[in-house]
């Protein structure tokens, strides 16, 4: 096939149809414009509204258009716990923000431990595991990924209802949705992630490591901790960050499932955007954003230094 | 590759090992699916609960009253994928050309930062831009290109402008990956044999990277045809898709089994999606 293209040939150079030719470069031009072009265009798209969003954060004023001076009082107002806002509904206070971003940790923190033991559990089943229904199983926990969100959420807390109804029927105890609720969603989404990094990591591992480890007496519980654990450990903790990373990020599936007093920061973001918009948004959403910069960035880091180390 | 026989106790094992995670996704996944199934077969009782008897009423009502935005949606979701498909390709193409590897992975990243970024805040930064008296329609005015600041807002357009903002990086890294194996050489033989740039594109480059095209299509049309937030946010009552179909039935003054039966019909559409990609947009596992 390629015996043509290398044997260069003078004679058809002269045959060429010159028109042809022009009409093939300036397309070729043309393509090399439009290459460095939209790249460009995709990359002004996707940074330019965030960027916009941080410099006027630092606006002197509520505009988001104009520009009215340097200012760092929105941020001063954050962290002084200041209501500047016009109206009452536009008001937002630091301590529910605050809270808001410890219900977020904690529910990511408690959700990732278990989701990450689940899913690493089921992964090395799924992976090294004969047994029936293996193949049932690895088209189930897909499902997670590919539903809508909203479906999840609305089917679970139907679910929910109907649970704490037979309940309080049965035992007379009132159940509320809240932190439990919120944290039983999240695992259930973050199985499956956790399950697809590990796996990927399980696929790359090299069998006979293990296989030695046992000809050399190790028993399984020994090669498992000594052996396939160290080796499975990035991909365990890329599972964990991705998962951590989805439960901080969720709203839909939470919102569907919180209860009162349990607003993450998503829901927290939402309400502010749902009502008079108050100008330390932009502030909290630079916050944000800088939080989330330096979290990609250090697991960027830490894998640097496992692929290294 | 060769595979030891199973030794005894490796099956009990690995059956121990799947139980919990499966006994949670059985329990706080699937059971619930059962029951919204179930419930969109049902009536409207007091408070929107699902009671019998059964009826087909409630998928009646979603064709009929909600067709419109059903189609909507679809269409939505179908430009959407469209317009991140035009956008990705040639960025994924380019950095996947790039030849210094760290080069290419900071242009992934930044690609993939924004989508770190939590969704609601990127949304929200590109309202800023794209609202009334935002940056863009300020700009717009005082070129004098528009007289007066621009409706943007609230409008089909801005939910698919919406859409493909935070989904972009979806369809930008399986096409990435597609290209980066792409054998160059396989290009430069269409040249030799007389292809064109187009031609050698369309009939080499593209037929090669289908596979990370259609999955990074289903990526992005999966995610959208079920989006809530961003038709929330910025569609207004003219921009209304499935999602928030589905959320107003499930508040306070809701109807459960007619909110499981658009669910179920979401459902639907979603597998559809799934089923295009199960049979074209896996890659090769033998290469």
């Amino acid at each position: 096939m390629t015996a043509p293209a290398a044997r260069p040939d003078r004679r058809d150079a002269a045959g060429i149809d010159a028109g042809r030719l022009r009409r093939d470069l300036a397309l070729r031009r043309l393509g090399q414009v439009a290459m460095w072009l939209s790249p460009f265009l995709v990359y002004l798209f996707l940074w330019a509204p965030i960027v916009v969003l941080v410099v006027f954060s630092f606006n002197d004023g509520a505009s988001v258009s104009t520009w009215n001076g340097f200012t760092t009082r929105w941020y001063e107002n954050i962290l002084n716990n200041t209501i500047t806002a016009g109206t009452e509904a536009a008001r937002f206070q630091t301590g529910l923000l605050l809270r808001a971003v410890r219900n977020s940790v904690l529910v990511g923190l408690v959700a990732t431990a278990v989701s990450t033991a689940l899913g690493t559990m089921l992964a090395l089943a799924l992976s090294r595991g004969r047994f029936p229904g293996r193949r049932f199983l690895d088209s189930l926990f897909y499902l997670p990924v590919v539903i809508p969100d909203i479906t999840q959420g609305v089917s679970l807390a139907v679910f929910f209802n109907l649970v704490f109804e037979a309940v309080q029927r049965t035992l007379g105890v009132r159940l509320v949705p809240g932190f439990g609720t919120i944290v039983i969603a999240h695992i259930a989404f973050n199985v499956s992630y956790v399950l697809i990094v590990v796996r990927a990591r399980l696929a790359t591992m090299d069998p006979t490591l293990e296989e030695a480890a046992r000809d050399l007496g190790a028993n399984h519980r020994q090669t498992f901790w000594r052996v396939t654990f160290p080796i499975l450990m990035p991909g365990v903790l890329a599972g964990a960050l991705l998962a951590f990373t989805l439960s901080l990020d969720d709203f839909v599936i939470t919102f569907f499932n919180a209860g009162v007093g349990t607003t993450t920061l998503p829901l927290f973001v939402y309400g502010m955007l749902k009502q008079r918009v108050p100008p330390e948004i932009n502030a909290i959403s630079s916050l944000m954003i800088a939080v989330s910069i330096l979290l990609v960035g250090a697991s960027l880091l830490l894998q640097r230094r496992q692929a290294s180390g | 590759m060769a595979r030891r026989g199973a030794e005894p106790g490796e099956t009990a094992r690995s059956i121990g090992l799947a139980v919990p995670a499966t006994v949670w996704l059985v329990l706080f996944f699937l059971l619930p699916l059962v029951f919204v199934a179930v419930a969109s077969f049902m009536s409207r009782g007091t408070g929107g609960a699902p009671v019998p008897p059964a009826t087909l009423a409630q998928y009646e009502r979603t064709f009929t009253v909600f067709g419109p935005v059903i189609v909507r949606s679809v269409n939505v979701a179908l430009v959407t994928t469209a317009l991140c498909l035009l956008l990705g390709y040639p960025l994924a193409f380019f950095i996947s050309r790039r030849r210094d590897p760290r080069t290419r992975l900071f242009l992934l990243f930044l690609v993939l930062l924004p989508f770190w970024t939590n969704f609601l805040v990127r949304t929200y930064a590109l309202i800023t831009i794209v609202q009334r008296d935002g940056l863009l329609n300020g700009l717009l005015t005082r070129l004098g290109i528009a007289a007066e600041p621009l409706q943007l807002m609230f409008t089909p357009g801005a939910v698919i402008l919406g859409l493909v903002y935070g989904y972009l990086p979806f369809m930008v890294l399986p096409i990435y990956a597609s290209v980066e194996r792409l054998d160059m050489r396989f290009v430069e033989a269409a040249h030799d044999l007389g292809a064109n740039d187009l031609r050698a594109f369309l009939r080499v480059v593209l037929p090669l990277t289908l596979p990370g095209v259609i999955a990074g299509s289903i990526l992005v049309f999966i995610p959208t045809i079920g989006a809530f937030v961003t038709p929330d946010l910025m569609g207004g009552t003219r921009g209304l898709m499935i999602g928030n179909l589905i959320q107003s039935q499930f508040g306070g003054r809701g109807n459960i089994p007619l909110g499981s039966a658009i669910s179920m019909v979401l459902l639907a559409l979603v597998f559809v999606g799934v089923l295009v990609y199960t049979r074209w947009g896996q890659e090769d596992e033998r290469s």
